[in-house]
């Protein structure tokens, strides 16, 4: 259990800065999600809190010490990544033993941290076949109890969920979750996967262009991105922004509904073209363009099924949003503006 | 008004014999075949069967009379002295060069997939003894050898390394003789062996290496549990190469010693050489090369073997 701080962290490949001065701190046990585009730099970020990457510059603090100069392994951390990079060659036993025998555990205790890792994930099953011969959610189980079984201090987790399909993604996140609240271990976990880090992290740091663009708990990032980016990168569809002579306002698909349906009488009515309808079950998705605005606005609706206002293509309607769920932005730095519009 | 043009006639129209036959595929493959047929049949089955009739004659190359002679030549082969000296030095030279081979490609391939300034020039130079001749390499080991002339001896003379009165002939006493072969042998087949294990620990993803560094693994553990075992199964075909090259070579022997002194350093291939072609004894050096024949053939089928089951597990 251990807090993960980042000084003015930076890194440069060929001129290219991938991780550019981040100051970023991991609290005690806490689970803090990196989201960011690809090429963001929180892979890059990750690996350098590993030990993986030399840092062009800045410090990295693990509980207190400076780690900066120390290889992976006096760094006391586990890392489990994208591929799983299982040793081939190893059974699943000699896998998650792998670590302890790297520190020179004594037999007996690594006989009972194997068997405890093994039965904390179900793979107790599987302990004297290869890697190849387990399927892509086994392997990942394989993977977090070699992470684990040596107790470390911060947990990096590198897109783990993301080579395995749909439906096992979803009960492996559940998984994810309740085996880090049972250790307390500290995790650092890195996704682009918004709806992957809005379910597990306790906080997440959005990344873009080698820079924190915002850290927060899930709520927080949504209903009050620091800038334009967060804004349209959180949230599906994207948060809808319109021009005016201020700068551009903000505000979410499902604060944007028809009227009379929203009962307060603090809100804004905006004449709204619809050009399409999407179904989706739950939702209706409609899209069109705010009329009596220049430029033309572009914006989308999500109306939750059971709102069963009659709209159609092609027809025009008086759409609200309440005043306090609109978000305003600066024109020149894409800041969000303090209060709401 | 668009016309089409005349040249778009359908090209099956067009195609003369050279399409027809590329697009039959009852053809084409036999006749992709071929080259690669004729040419093992021509010079790898025809000799080899020659061989085989020849080892169960009296052939000789001053008579164009031959005769059946059953197993005498193999029985005149296995009384002699020499074949049994041949035997042992051959496959004395194969297994330490071997041994040598592999640890030294191991290092060099190690070494080589750092990056570091200069690197391409160290891999051209590593590369070198490989596209070289082998015979033009071992006229050159030759002068390094020689008696009054070897820059090894004259380098160690001006190191003071050499007393006064000490002087190694290298080619001239058996000990200095195997060893020099030896050298030869580990020079010519470190290139290959170097490439091939490279391109083994290159196809090693990154992140077992990352995950060994995170799991704690320092540089011996990382090398002996995690990269050595990975590239086994491409090293061990390295030997085999080195093992089926080695096993059947006669040029460094020629060349260096002509299996001298007192047939200390023959080997199986010099010794066929130099019975069947120098000796005029076709059937006799028929006899011998064939002894290198089920030595080969187990050894290749036993490393695929190996190979094959290190690579499943």
């Amino acid at each position: 259990m251990a807090t993960v701080e980042t000084r003015r962290l930076t890194k440069h490949f060929d001129g290219v800065r991938a991780v550019d001065g981040i100051e970023m701190t991991a609290r005690e046990g806490e689970f803090l999600v990196l989201l960011g585009p690809s090429g963001c730099g929180k892979t890059t970020l990750m690996r350098m809190i590993a030990g993986l990457e030399r840092p062009t510059a800045g410090d990295i603090v693990i509980d207190g010490r400076v780690v900066t100069d120390l290889p992976p392994r006096e760094r006391n951390i586990a890392m489990v990544f994208q591929s799983y990079a299982l040793y081939p060659h190893l059974t699943v036993e000699k896998n998650i033993s792998f670590p302890l025998r790297a520190v020179g555990t004594d037999r007996a205790e690594i006989g009972r941290k194997v068997a405890w890792a093994a039965r904390m994930f179900g793979i107790e099953r599987f302990l004297d076949r290869k890697p190849r011969q387990l399927s892509g959610g086994e392997r990942q189980r394989v993977a977090l109890a070699r992470a684990v079984v040596r107790e470390p201090v911060v947990f990096l987790l590198d897109e783990p969920l993301s080579n395995l399909d749909a439906k096992l993604r979803n009960s492996a996140r559940d998984e994810l979750k309740n085996f880090q609240r049972t250790l307390g271990t500290t995790t650092i976990y890195v996704t682009h996967d918004q709806a992957e880090a809005m379910g597990l992290g306790d906080r997440i740091a959005v990344l873009n262009q080698g820079r924190i663009c915002q850290v927060g708990t899930p709520q927080e990032i949504y209903s009050r991105p620091a800038d334009i980016f967060v804004a349209t990168f959180i949230g599906s569809p994207p948060m809808n922004l319109i021009e005016d002579d201020v700068g551009y306002l903000g505000f979410r698909p499902e604060a944007f509904l028809p009227h009379g349906v929203e009962g307060g009488d603090d809100n804004i009515t905006f004449p709204f073209r619809v050009t399409r309808l999407e179904y989706l079950g739950a939702d209706r998705l409609v899209y069109g363009v705010l009329a009596e605005r220049t430029p033309e606005s572009h914006v989308i609706s999500k109306i939750p099924t059971n709102i069963r206002t009659e709209i159609a293509a092609g027809g025009q309607y008086d759409f609200v949003v309440r005043r306090q769920d609109i978000q305003r932005f600066d024109r020149k730095s894409g800041q969000r503006m303090n209060g709401a519009g | 008004m668009h016309r089409p043009a005349p040249a778009a006639a359908t090209p099956r129209q067009r195609a003369g014999l050279f399409g027809r036959i590329a697009d039959n595929e009852r053809w084409l493959w036999r006749l992709m075949l071929a080259p690669a047929i004729l040419y093992i049949v021509l010079l790898v089955g025809f000799p080899f069967l020659l061989s085989l009739y020849y080892s169960f004659s009296d052939a000789i190359v001053a008579s164009r009379e031959m005769n059946f002679v059953g197993l005498e030549n193999f029985r005149r082969v296995l009384d002699s002295v020499t074949f049994w000296v041949a035997l042992k030095n051959t496959i004395f030279i194969t297994v330490v060069s071997q041994v040598l081979v592999l640890v030294f490609a191991n290092a060099l391939a190690m070494a080589l997939l750092v990056d570091f300034p200069g690197k391409w020039l160290v891999r051209f130079l590593i590369l070198l003894p490989w596209v070289a001749p082998i015979s033009l390499g071992s006229v050159g080991w030759l002068w390094i050898f020689d008696s009054i002339y070897s820059i090894i001896n004259w380098t160690m003379r001006e190191a003071h390394l050499l007393g006064p009165g000490q002087w190694p002939i290298w080619l001239g006493t058996p000990e200095l003789a195997m060893a020099s072969i030896i050298t030869v042998q580990v020079w010519r087949m470190l290139p290959l062996a170097t490439v091939i294990i490279l391109a083994g620990l290159s196809s090693i993803p990154q992140d077992i290496h990352d995950a060994a560094a995170v799991d704690g693994a320092g540089f011996w553990r990382h090398m002996f549990q995690i990269t050595l075992p990975l590239v086994m199964p491409v090293a061990l075909i390295a030997v085999l190469f080195g093992i089926v090259f080695v096993f059947t070579d006669l040029i460094a022997v020629f060349v260096l010693t002509r299996g001298g002194p007192y047939d200390t350093t023959q080997v199986l291939a010099s010794w066929a050489y130099f019975i069947g072609i120098q000796g005029g004894d076709l059937a006799g050096g028929a006899a011998v090369s064939l002894f290198l024949f089920p030595v080969l053939v187990a050894v290749a089928i036993v490393f695929l073997r190996m190979a094959r089951r290190a690579e499943l597990t």
